[in-house]
């Protein structure tokens, strides 16, 4: 019997596996919820009243900032859970159990395919806290049923690209300590895009780059699904196409180093 | 400093003891080589293991015995050389090899956050098994060795001989053909040491093939019915412990006099091979055996010679080293 055959089934296997391990790592889990929640509250409470003043719209202050901003900081979510992947993997691969897999006849990748749906479901349940608590202190996104489903399928599209990347960089890490190094520009990113002050603002060569990065389309597709005033064309090629691209990069490099790993 | 006709006897070691002349054997390997850029870590070295044998890879530290338990369990490859595994090519399909084996590594190889039941009903997914079937095994195994009360508990609060135990039970729940056990006693106290002779002997007479490595002369003893020497990456002895035991001439009995004025006449009786007069010791060459003990303290008290304190010393690793290499163990990179 090939292993081919039975991907979904190992796979299954160690999502069973890693969702454990997320309730016995239950302090780590938690940090990645509340990480893009202090975020938040730290960008409305702290910087929103000036930060909404320069949005230019009718009303400005705190509350036009906190409609702003929820799509970036929900990016900053995906990002930070990522960031836990990254730790996770490296560590899982330090275990003298990866070995033990390595040995046994299953579908190899399930290790890693174990991770990434372990990590869509982290990444879920952050927006979702998250979500919950911008609405909580008065956040009205527009969206209607359509729009939240494909807000849902957004999330995990990019979930799932970000997470292959940092598989990536967690099976090539050297110790954990790298891991969590390594997918810090992924934090960094939302800042140079559209997550807390429109590109517009910035100079030149900065504003080209914040343009095309990668979360900025993520971001203006979330924020146009969750504003209910519709997506851009040229922002959803590019953001599936940064996703197509990224998962693409990080399943081919985690796959090839998780199985020439001695 | 040895024998060669011997050694030439001994290696390279022709079909003995096959307990299963019919089907092939469970381990065979020829020319077997492994280098790390400049550094050579195997350099060709044959094995037969019959089925249902016990197989010990007898070496220190750095002679190559990981590395080759690496590449007889699939996990890494080999730069030259072929290896089969109950009839299967290891490098040509490895898929059906790993569902022949089991492998418990030097660094025991659980799930740290997973309790001893998880880890073993982990396993028995992997394996594809019946859900029931998963439960019976690992139920099976905890009670065989002694883990019901920790099946609850995670990894980290075992001892070294519960986790090396679990180790083992995780290897099992696949009903394997063939268990590589690296180093399966390092690091544990000298009843878990034992607990764990136990185990392998109970899988030996259920009819699996064990392959073992160990620094540790008195296991492969204890356990193998074949014990190859490994140092530098080659294989330089291979036979039964019996006939390995007669290449060393290790074994003696430490003798610390009370008396100065008796070392001399003490070492003419008893024609000691090594003398110390300003420590009052010598050791006298023989077994451990108590015919030869009765015959040794019989002439100390016919000579009325005073002991402080009497050591046997049976032959270890570094007996077989001296023996086989003319140098003690040394670590590979000072050996050449």
């Amino acid at each position: 019997m090939s292993t081919a055959s039975y991907v979904l089934t190992d796979s299954m296997t160690m999502l069973r596996r890693q969702i454990k391990h997320m309730g016995r790592y239950a302090s780590l889990t938690l940090m990645l919820i509340g990480m893009p929640v202090v975020f938040l509250l730290l960008f409305v409470y702290v910087f929103g009243g000036t930060l909404g003043d320069g949005l230019g719209g009718v009303t400005g202050g705190r509350e036009a900032y906190l409609a702003y901003v929820v799509p970036g900081v929900l990016m900053m979510a995906v990002a930070a859970s990522a960031q836990g992947t990254s730790i996770k993997v490296a560590m899982d691969m330090t275990e003298g159990i990866i070995d033990r897999f390595k040995t046994m006849s299953i579908a190899r990748v399930s290790v890693l395919t174990g991770h990434v749906l372990a990590s869509l479901i982290q990444i879920v349940l952050a927006i979702a806290v998250t979500l919950g608590v911008a609405v909580a202190i008065g956040y009205r996104p527009e969206a209607n049923p359509a729009e939240w489903l494909g807000l849902l399928g957004v999330v995990v599209m990019i979930g799932f690209a970000i997470t292959w990347l940092v598989v990536a960089a967690g099976v090539t890490a050297k110790s954990p300590e790298t891991a969590s190094n390594t997918p810090m520009p992924l934090l960094l990113l939302p800042f140079l895009g559209s997550a807390f002050v429109p590109t517009e603002s910035m100079p030149g060569a900065m504003r080209w780059f914040a343009e095309y990065q990668p979360f900025t389309p993520w971001i203006e597709v979330g924020r146009g699904l969750l504003d209910g005033t519709g997506v851009d064309g040229l922002d959803l090629t590019l953001a599936v196409s940064w996703a197509v691209a990224l998962a693409a990069l990080g399943y081919t490099v985690a796959r090839l180093k998780f199985n020439r790993a001695e | 400093m040895f024998d060669l006709g011997l050694l030439f006897a001994l290696y390279p070691h022709t079909n003995r003891g096959t307990m299963n002349a019919s089907g092939p054997p469970a381990i065979e390997a020829r020319g077997l080589s492994k280098a790390y850029g400049e550094n050579t870590v195997l350099d060709g070295i044959d094995i037969t293991v019959p089925s249902g044998s016990v197989y010990a890879l007898l070496g220190p530290n750095g002679a190559g015995k990981t590395t080759t338990v690496k590449i007889l369990s699939t996990l890494i490859g080999a730069d030259r050389g072929e290896a089969r595994i109950g009839g299967c090519d290891v490098f040509g399909d490895a898929d059906l090899v790993r569902t022949k084996i089991g492998v418990t590594g030097q660094f025991a190889a659980v799930d740290r956050l997973l309790t001893g039941r998880e880890n073993l009903h982990l396993m028995g997914r992997l394996h594809h098994l019946p859900r029931t079937e998963t439960a019976r095994r690992a139920q099976d195994l905890l009670e065989r060795f002694d883990l019901v009360d920790a099946a609850k508990r995670v990894p980290e609060t075992y001892s070294g001989g519960m986790r090396r135990r679990l180790d083992i039970a995780m290897s099992l729940m696949g009903d394997p053909e063939v268990i590589f056990l690296d180093e399966p006693t390092t690091g544990l106290d000298p009843r878990s040491r034992r607990t764990m002779w136990t185990i392998i002997r109970e899988l030996v007479s259920e009819g699996v093939t064990i392959f073992l490595t160990t620094q540790y002369l008195e296991e492969a003893d204890e356990l193998a019915d074949l014990i190859a020497v490994l140092d530098g990456g080659r294989i330089i002895a291979e036979g039964t412990s019996e006939e390995l035991k007669r290449l060393v001439p290790g074994g003696h009995v430490s003798l610390r006099l009370s008396r100065a004025d008796q070392v001399e006449t003490a070492a003419r009786v008893l024609r000691a091979g090594s003398v110390d007069a300003d420590q009052l010791t010598l050791q006298v060459p023989g077994d451990a055996s108590v015919d030869s003990l009765r015959g040794l303290i019989d002439t100390l008290d016919r000579n009325a010679i005073a002991v402080d304190e009497l050591t046997v010393h049976t032959p270890d690793l570094d007996d077989v080293f001296l023996a086989l290499t003319g140098r003690p163990e040394t670590p590979k990179e000072n050996a050449r």
